[in-house]
């Protein structure tokens, strides 16, 4: 077991270095000059001969290696970076500097760490929360009207785009029914600053997220616990003389959630990486608007560390779920 | 099976002849046998008929072997679970096995789950890489080939799976499934896939009709059927069929059982007949080959091996098989009780790996392994105290052949004889009452 | 044979008092199950009975009906998906209608069950220990889960389990297969109920282990008194286990009696044909292997008149077109007590000595004479 979360967490770092190389390799070899983008913006677009200086600073004279070789030199040591007269100190973990704001990464990714894990927290909670019960309910009363209702609204419910969706939770809670306790978009605070302010700057964004990703769950759920259900050893159950609630969940559930929980894991790990959608529309400052802007703005540090950081994610989530999994079902030994 | 009593008339029996003679399929086999006679359309009568009762199949004892198995092994290795996963033991599956196959005839290979008798059916087809020792085939050392040069030999050598559910592809037309292989070996031109493949269906016992419908349309009989014709596209010589029937319901079995005689009579395929229902292999095969953790522990024509079995477990085995008879009798038959379960494949027991189970064992069982000895014309068997039931010798019979004492120890008074364990038989043989080697 | 009868056991008395009548008696059961094609009845009009300490086989091929009656005894069918008719008493109480909290009560207590497939009936993320003490503390609420776990032992220990108490705390794939039918059986027999059903306990299993289970089977019912349905498609298993023998065909009884009368003088060309189809391990060898040509019918549209004529080599005896218009009742064999069977031919016994037996078993003919 051990000697496994080894082996995985070596494979993981080759795969964020990976990812690290390959961003790199977008900003030196890709289409568009970066130089070029922040030279036009800070100068008001009246760069010309300028442009040099800017290629200079950013080092993209430089050949990638011994830059990418800077990089990882301030992952781990910490390093100085050197913009025209100003020399900013950037202590390891150093990711880089932000092009934008001169900040260092490390510590704006600190800061919107919070949010993001608020909006992932509440909203993955909403998946299950809705998903499963409705789930189960489903399969029990597979075939019927009940069944087939619930399965064709969630059905329409998630065939809506999402960005629509998220518009029209806006729309219809803040805008046409002036729900009480639901700030308008754009008032994330952080838990310290009062738990009911930051619930109330969350609960647009867990709604639309909750609500659209718990279609996927009751989906999930519905079809693993019919599954479980026609298994030989619910018959046993039954033959044993339990109550239907024991074969329904001791027996049934427990075997369900296995494959549920699987892509629950790998679920969370996604929004821990930043929710695009949901935290652009509802004006979330976290990682995933973050990560927006900095494409937007050709900032090199951020998008490497936005996209580093979304693969340690999903690599951790991976692995726990692997873990989570050997302990659920005893046959899977990780080896 | 022909449902249908029309379907005899749809396809007229000149007409299938002049298919198989065209293609001439037989000409391309590797030895190239002369006569390319079109098989399906004269055995096509008696084909039909597999509704008449069957005798078992009888023994041609000078048939010369087409398939002769020596000392083949296979040894699966166990990694262990650290970072660096090194090989800590080997799974025996197959622990050097020798038998052969006489041409046109049938060996059956029985044992319980675990006992290799798959493995062994699927080293044969290379299915695995056999870890060593030798299968001579046409000539030619089949575990030596690589698998390019295998490519040819395939044709000739073909497999019957179990499960006629999970080994036919359910997206694909029992016509392209019994055709792939005429395709993949580029036997018959594209357009004349379809008659091969309605012949076949046909030789089978399903309507030749069907050919564009899926295996799910199918019962489990009438996809084993398919399962047949997609192993005799080929013309094989020799069949490896790994439990063909035990998938299958009781009424249904016996109708396969039956065509599987037929098409070994009319078509002169030999069999390698894996199975663990004693009762079909008894039916089915002429000879039989006993199999316990990997090794071969008693061999012999059927009558010898079903009626004077002399290891302990051949007679435990088939004391064990429940018999309809006994409702005459009322109550259970005499069984001879085997405790406990298989030891573990990959730290089998010393010695004898039967021992730990066996109640003649003693001193010498666990000391030196019994060597499969011929004991009669057609009878080898592995004990040291092979005997009929009830009439086991109180003393071990190989020790003067190994030189050992009664214990197993070394005696370094006599030398020991080398005992052979090729894949045939020898005129001469030990004579367990004499002590001697003796012939007929 | 061991056979260790405990006369301590406190079942045996109460037995032996409510041992009037049999413990299962089936009237004119029909289960049928509506689907879009139409209602199938998977069971017809089905009648038959065990007592205490006796065994029941029934034999017939897949579809044939008879897990389907069986379930319907401990009522595990889906009671919005199946149509239940006729009367099941277990131990003179009327089950068919019950209500599922009463029906709760029979279930694994009075009545048990064990299925052929040991590792998909036992669930795999539980321990066997758990498992079992969850069977014995849903009938005694009242045992402590101490209590239940030591009861869990004894019973792992009572089927032959090596080293119960540390086997106990093993997940059913750590078992072989021969101890997880074991451990099922000891999950059967943990309530010790009057009357276990084995769903084709041996199908899945080696032939020695098969022998090891039946054995056990046979002793623990010997111990235990209980009354046994055994299901399989095996007649050496009938042979040797059951004292009864029902056979079944596309939902109907063909032929019932005793073990001995139906094996040795069947009288319905489809217990000929099951005879015929297997080999034996011990006939000679000039019996001939007579397969039943076809399928088994569709229950959806089953073949008019008697079930078996579109397989049946023997129409060409019965007058007219008896065989495929009507179906023929259940009805005595002609000269012997206890032995029903569904045919029209008029000497069946006749025709099996004389057509069937020299085909299938030459030696017997001779003794028979």
């Amino acid at each position: 077991m051990f000697a496994y979360i080894v082996k995985r967490l070596i494979s993981g770092f080759l795969v964020v270095v990976l990812v690290s190389m390959a961003v790199f390799a977008l900003f030196w070899y890709g289409p568009s000059k970066p130089a070029q983008a922040i030279c036009d913006r800070e100068t008001s677009n009246r760069c010309g001969d300028r442009i040099e200086i800017y290629q200079e600073n950013l080092g993209y004279n430089n050949p990638i290696y011994s830059e990418y070789g800077k990089f990882v030199k301030g992952i781990f040591a910490g390093r100085e970076i050197t913009f025209g007269a100003t020399t900013y100190q950037c202590d390891a973990p150093c990711l880089g500097l932000s092009y934008n704001t001169k900040q260092p990464v490390t510590e704006e990714l600190v800061s919107r760490l919070p949010a993001t894990a608020s909006v992932a927290v509440g909203g993955a909670f909403l998946y299950l929360l809705f998903g499963i019960p409705i789930g189960v309910a489903a399969a029990r009363r597979r075939g019927t009207v009940t069944d087939k209702a619930l399965v064709s609204s969630f059905l329409f419910l998630s065939s809506i785009p999402y960005y629509l969706f998220a518009l029209l939770t806006w729309l219809y809670l803040t805008v046409l029914w002036e729900a009480p306790f639901v700030s308008d978009v754009g008032y994330f605070s952080p838990i310290s600053d009062g738990p009911l302010k930051w619930f109330g700057g969350l609960f647009l964004a867990w709604v639309a997220l909750g609500i659209f990703g718990c279609t996927q769950y009751t989906r999930y759920t519905r079809g693993a616990m019919v599954e479980a259900l026609s298994e030989d050893y619910i018959r046993t159950a039954k033959a044993k003389g339990l109550p239907a609630r024991t074969i329904v969940y001791k027996h049934g559930l427990r075997a369900a959630l296995v494959p549920v929980v699987t892509i629950f894991g790998i679920d969370f790990g996604i929004l821990l990486a930043g929710t695009i959608f949901t935290e652009r529309i509802f004006e979330i400052q976290g990682i995933g608007w973050w990560s927006l802007q900095a494409v937007g703005n050709k900032d090199l540090p951020v998008v490497a560390a936005t996209a580093m950081f979304s693969a340690v994610m999903l690599i951790v989530s991976n692995l726990i779920v692997d873990i989570v999994y050997s302990i659920l079902d005893p046959r899977v030994r990780l080896s | 099976m022909t449902n249908d009593p029309n379907v005899e008339a749809q396809i007229e029996p000149t007409e299938v002849g002049a298919n198989s003679a065209e293609t001439g399929e037989r000409d391309l086999s590797a030895d190239g046998v002369e006569e390319p006679h079109d098989f399906y359309a004269d055995h096509e009568v008696q084909i039909a008929s597999d509704y008449e009762g069957h005798v078992a199949s009888r023994l041609d004892p000078n048939a010369e072997p087409v398939l002769e198995v020596e000392d083949l092994k296979m040894y699966f290795p166990v990694k262990s679970s650290g970072l660096i996963r090194r090989t800590i033991g080997h799974v025996q599956a197959v622990d050097g096995v020798s038998f052969q196959v006489p041409r046109g005839g049938s060996l059956g290979l029985v044992g319980e789950s675990g006992c290799g008798k798959s493995t062994t059916g699927r080293l044969i087809t290379r299915l695995y890489e056999p870890t060593g020792g030798s299968m001579m085939f046409e000539g030619r050392d089949l575990a030596k080939v690589s698998q390019r040069e295998m490519k040819p030999y395939r044709r000739e050598l073909q497999m019957i799976f179990q499960d006629p559910y999970t080994s036919l592809n359910p997206r694909h037309t029992v016509g392209s499934i019994v055709g792939a292989p005429l395709a993949v070996h580029n036997i018959v031109p594209k357009n004349k896939i379809l008659g091969r493949v309605q012949e076949l269906l046909e030789v089978v016992g399903l309507n030749p009709e069907h050919y564009n419908r899926y295996p799910n349309e199918f019962s489990g009989g009438q996809r084993q059927r398919i399962g047949i014709a997609r192993a005799l596209t080929l013309n094989p010589k020799l069949l490896v069929a790994d439990e063909p029937v035990s998938a299958l319901d009781v009424s249904i079995q016996a109708q396969v059982v039956n065509l599987l005689q037929d098409l070994q009579k009319e078509f002169d395929i030999a069999f390698l007949f894996i199975a663990h229902d004693l009762a079909i292999v008894r039916h089915f095969c002429p000879e039989v080959a006993v199999m316990y953790l990997g090794k071969i522990v008693e061999i012999a024509d059927r009558e010898t091996l079903y009626g004077r079995p002399h290891h302990p477990y051949t007679q435990a085995l088939i004391s064990a098989v429940p018999d309809v008879k006994q409702a005459a009798i009322g109550g259970r038959r005499e069984r001879i009780r085997l405790e406990g379960d298989v030891p573990s494949p990959i730290n089998p027991p010393s010695g004898c790996r039967f021992r730990t189970r066996c109640s003649y064992a003693q001193e010498i069982c666990a000391k030196v392994e019994p060597p499969l000895l011929q004991i009669g014309k057609r009878h080898k068997v592995a004990c040291h105290f092979a005997g009929e039931l009830g009439a086991h010798p109180a003393t071990p019979v190989t020790t003067e052949l190994l030189g050992v004492d009664d214990q197993g120890n070394a005696t370094g008074t006599t030398s020991p004889t080398p005992v052979t364990t090729g894949p045939g038989y020898e005129n001469e043989w030990f004579d367990l009452k004499t002590k001697q080697l003796t012939s007929a | 044979m061991t056979s260790t009868v405990s006369s301590s056991d406190p079942g045996q008395a109460a037995r032996s008092e409510r041992s009037g009548g049999p413990i299962l008696e089936v009237e004119d059961l029909t289960v049928s199950f509506p689907t879009q094609d139409g209602p199938v009845s998977a069971v017809q009009g089905l009648s038959y009975s065990v007592e205490m300490g006796k065994t029941l086989g029934i034999v017939g091929e897949s579809g044939s009906g008879k897990s389907v009656s069986s379930m319907a005894v401990l009522g595990l069918h889906d009671a919005k998906s199946s149509t239940i008719t006729g009367s099941i008493r277990v131990d003179g109480t009327e089950v068919v209608g019950l209500s599922e909290a009463r029906m709760r009560k029979l279930r694994g207590n009075t009545v048990s069950m064990i299925f052929q497939d040991a590792l998909a009936a036992l669930h795999p993320f539980y321990k066997i220990g758990a498992q079992l003490a969850e069977a014995y503390q849903v009938h005694h609420p009242s045992a402590s889960d101490r209590d239940a776990r030591r009861k869990a032992i004894e019973m792992l220990d009572r089927v032959g389990i090596p080293q119960p108490d540390r086997r106990v705390d093993d997940f059913p794939h750590q078992f072989s297969g021969g101890m997880r039918q074991r451990a099922m059986i000891a999950m059967g027999l943990i309530n010790d109920p009057s009357l276990l059903i084995a769903d084709e306990p041996t199908t899945a299993l080696d032939v020695t282990v098969q022998a090891q289970i039946l054995d056990l089977l046979q002793d623990l019912q010997r111990e235990f008194n209980s009354a046994v349905i055994i299901i399989t498609h095996d007649l050496g298993v009938i042979a040797e286990m059951a004292d009864d023998v029902l056979v079944m065909y596309a939902g109907r009884c063909v032929e019932y009696g005793t073990t001995k009368e139906i094996l040795t003088h069947p009288e319905m060309p489809y217990t000929w044909g099951l005879l015929s189809s297997i080999p034996d391990v011990q006939a000679s060898t000039d019996a001939r292997l007579i397969p039943i040509p076809g399928n088994p019918p569709s229950l959806l549209s089953p073949p008019s008149g008697c079930s078996f004529h579109p397989r049946c080599s023997f129409t060409d005896k019965v007058p007219g077109n008896l065989c495929s218009e009507k179906l023929p009742a259940l009805t005595p064999a002609a000269s012997r007590v206890e032995h029903l069977k569904r045919c029209h031919l008029a000497n069946p016994d006749a025709i099996y000595q004389a057509e069937v037996l020299p085909e299938i078993a030459p030696e017997l003919v001779e003794e028979n004479r």
